[in-house]
């Protein structure tokens, strides 16, 4: 990433050296040649990764679609209520099963619940997993890599070998072995966060290891070394801004990753356990009246999809506004 | 070259001892007496209980019980279940299915995800680059366990077009298990290839090799693909072991009998040699594609070479 934001501040560099080139073409009178003049004059803007990569999001429609969609989800798992009247667990078994309505659009499941108010309301325990073992594996991230990436050396080596340790263990695999270590009763949003965390951070922390690694060559780190700034203002203002950008990314696609692992983990029994309403548990409900009662399947794996879909295409809009060799 | 194997092959060992280890102290912290559990609301009596305790180490300390199960390891002993079966007999019986649905997934996912990625690379911002994208991204959207169904209910019941369940019908009852578990490698290699076949197609190396008269098609295929293989390749390597640990979710849709399915009925059923057995074969698994693709690296790349 060091790389790419030099390439950036030289593209912007040419672009104001354009500018500063054109700006006394365009005034003909001394007057309109002074206002010219004060707006060359006035940097723009500095060359900002961030505020680029604004621009240059703005333009990409991708971009919003996913960020509606993102926003929608978001606020349906703060506010359920908002979207629906019905009660998730005001339910009736007179109406099990039954097919999808003009009254009540999604049907209803086999305890005769309103499925709607039940996807509704399942968006919370999903969303809040993949956001919460997203921002702890960043954290530890983060904080890892910039160490290891900094003083390398014995540091290095050891935060290396526990990487390895972790990263050898299969994702699923070890999720199911450690959310039966911590035991059946106690398994709930906080529970299948840790397990998930224990398990999804070391990818996270090579990428920021490297991109420590590119970005303390540099020659404002070198300027600010020379200056005597200490280690710790070298990696929290200099490094860190210039580094952190590709686990941004990574860590957007990560969250509709993590929803999509939570809800197999649910899935499979071994997740958020019933009474909870998530849609890895209505999903595996689902699962055995697939031919009598498609619905079931259909609604929460459609929300699921769209959910994850969102954020990967929101990491990818990113992805692409961070890339100048895109451009 | 030769000090670099030697070092890679070094690091393997603490990955190795760190990885079944974890597993071996979670597995031990699962609540519960195995023993107990084994006959059911009788508990039997306290000779057979302190018997079978002593037979399988059950009151040492942790790391006292780790190192005789490793020791047992090294000697081509993976331990036995509490009920006397060995855990190399569930292995001999489950991995060469594991392998199989592996490797269906392998080809598949290999096959079309380069050529898709090539096809959208070439005609970048083209209807199929588009299409390309878009399917790629909502493969990965969906999971696995919802694609599985789909493709049972689709392709098996209403087509009937593959065998939808077990592995009875020879390879054939791979097919659907297969495409389903490399689905998602799928999107993720054709979204490789294309990336870097594109960067690769605008290299001075390209360039010059059009500009001597060279046929694009063996510019593209000698030149360009050869080298926008490489991160493909890495993806591959991880991706192996994860295929066969990740494949619990497919092989019980299908009920396939592999590794996946074994390890999950031992957690649930407390057999906690299983576990520790299978999941240790699944880390060395793992590491060995790992190593494989770290030195496949320089035998690809001449550009690369470790010191």
């Amino acid at each position: 990433m060091g790389k790419d934001t030099s390439a950036r501040s030289d593209a912007a560099l040419s672009v104001g050296i354009k500018a500063g080139l054109q700006a006394p073409e365009r005034g003909t009178t001394p007057a309109a040649n002074g206002i010219a003049g004060t707006e060359a004059s006035k940097p723009e803007r500095q060359a900002n990764l961030w505020s680029d990569v604004w621009i240059e999001l703005r333009r990409n429609p991708l971009f919003f679609i996913s960020a509606v969609f993102v926003l929608l989800m978001l606020a349906i798992a703060i506010a359920p209520q908002l979207f629906t009247s019905a009660d998730p667990r005001d339910c009736s078994l007179t109406n099990s099963l039954v097919r999808p309505s003009a009254q009540h659009w999604f049907g209803f499941d086999l305890q005769g619940c309103d499925y709607y108010a039940r996807v509704m309301y399942g968006a919370r325990a999903s969303i809040a997993v993949g956001l919460s073992v997203t921002a702890a594996s960043a954290l530890i991230a983060v904080i890892g890599g910039a160490l290891a990436g900094y003083y390398g050396g014995l540091i290095d080596g050891l935060i290396a070998r526990i990487t390895d340790v972790v990263l050898a263990i299969p994702l699923f695999l070890g999720g199911i072995v450690i959310l039966s270590a911590l035991g059946r009763q106690s398994r709930g949003i906080v529970t299948v966060t840790i397990a998930l965390t224990a398990l999804y951070w070391p990818t996270m922390l090579r990428l920021m290891r490297s991109s420590v690694l590119s970005a303390k060559e540099q020659d404002y780190v070198t300027a600010a070394r020379a200056l005597g700034a200490t280690d710790l203002r070298i990696l929290m203002s200099h490094i860190l801004p210039n580094a952190i950008a590709p686990v941004i990314v990574y860590a957007t696609i990560a969250v509709g990753i993590i929803i999509a692992v939570e809800a197999t983990l649910s899935y499979l029994g071994i997740g958020l356990q019933l009474p909870a309403i998530s849609w890895g548990l209505m999903i595996s409900d689902a699962q055995d009246r697939l031919l009598q009662a498609p619905h079931l399947l259909l609604f929460p794996g459609l929300f699921l999809s769209i959910t994850v879909f969102a954020f990967i295409l929101m990491g990818d809009a990113l992805r692409d506004a961070l890339d100048p060799k895109l451009r | 070259m030769g000090r670099y194997t030697v070092r890679r092959l070094l690091q393997i060992i603490p990955v190795f001892f760190g990885a079944t280890f974890l597993i071996f102290a979670m597995v031990y912290a699962i609540p519960g007496d195995p023993i107990r559990a084994l006959t059911g609301d009788r508990p039997p009596s306290a000779s057979v209980q302190a018997e079978l305790r002593d037979r399988y180490h059950l009151d040492d300390p942790l790391p006292v019980q780790y190192g005789k199960y490793i020791t047992g390891v090294f000697q081509g002993d993976l331990g036995e279940t509490f009920r006397g079966r060995q855990v190399s007999t569930i292995l001999k019986e489950a991995f060469p299915v594991t392998v199989r649905l592996a490797l269906t997934a392998f080809a598949f996912e290999i096959v079309l995800g380069v050529l898709a990625g090539v096809l959208a690379a070439l005609r970048r911002g083209s209807f199929m680059d588009s299409l390309v994208l878009v399917t790629t991204t909502a493969v990965v959207s969906i999971p696995i366990f919802v694609l599985g169904y789909t493709a049972q209910i689709l392709l098996g019941l209403k087509f009937r077009l593959l065998p939808i369940s077990g592995v009875r019908d020879g390879w054939v009852s791979y097919i659907l298990p297969g495409m389903v578990l490399g689905a998602t490698s799928l999107a993720y290699i054709a979204r490789l290839t294309r990336t870097s076949l594109m960067e690769n197609l605008r290299a001075d190396y390209v360039r010059t090799a059009i500009a001597k008269g060279m046929p694009r098609p063996r510019v593209v295929g000698r030149h360009a693909l050869r080298n926008s293989l490489i991160p493909v390749v890495t993806f591959l390597g991880v991706d192996l072991g994860h295929l066969m640990g990740g494949a619990i979710i497919t092989e019980g849709i299908f009920n396939i009998p592999g590794v996946g399915g074994e390890v999950f009925r031992a957690v649930q059923a407390q057999e906690n040699p299983v576990v520790v057995g299978l999941v240790t074969v699944l880390v060395l698994v793992f590491v060995l594609s790992n190593l494989i693709v770290d030195l496949l690296y320089a035998a690809l790349d001449p550009r690369i070479r470790y010191g």
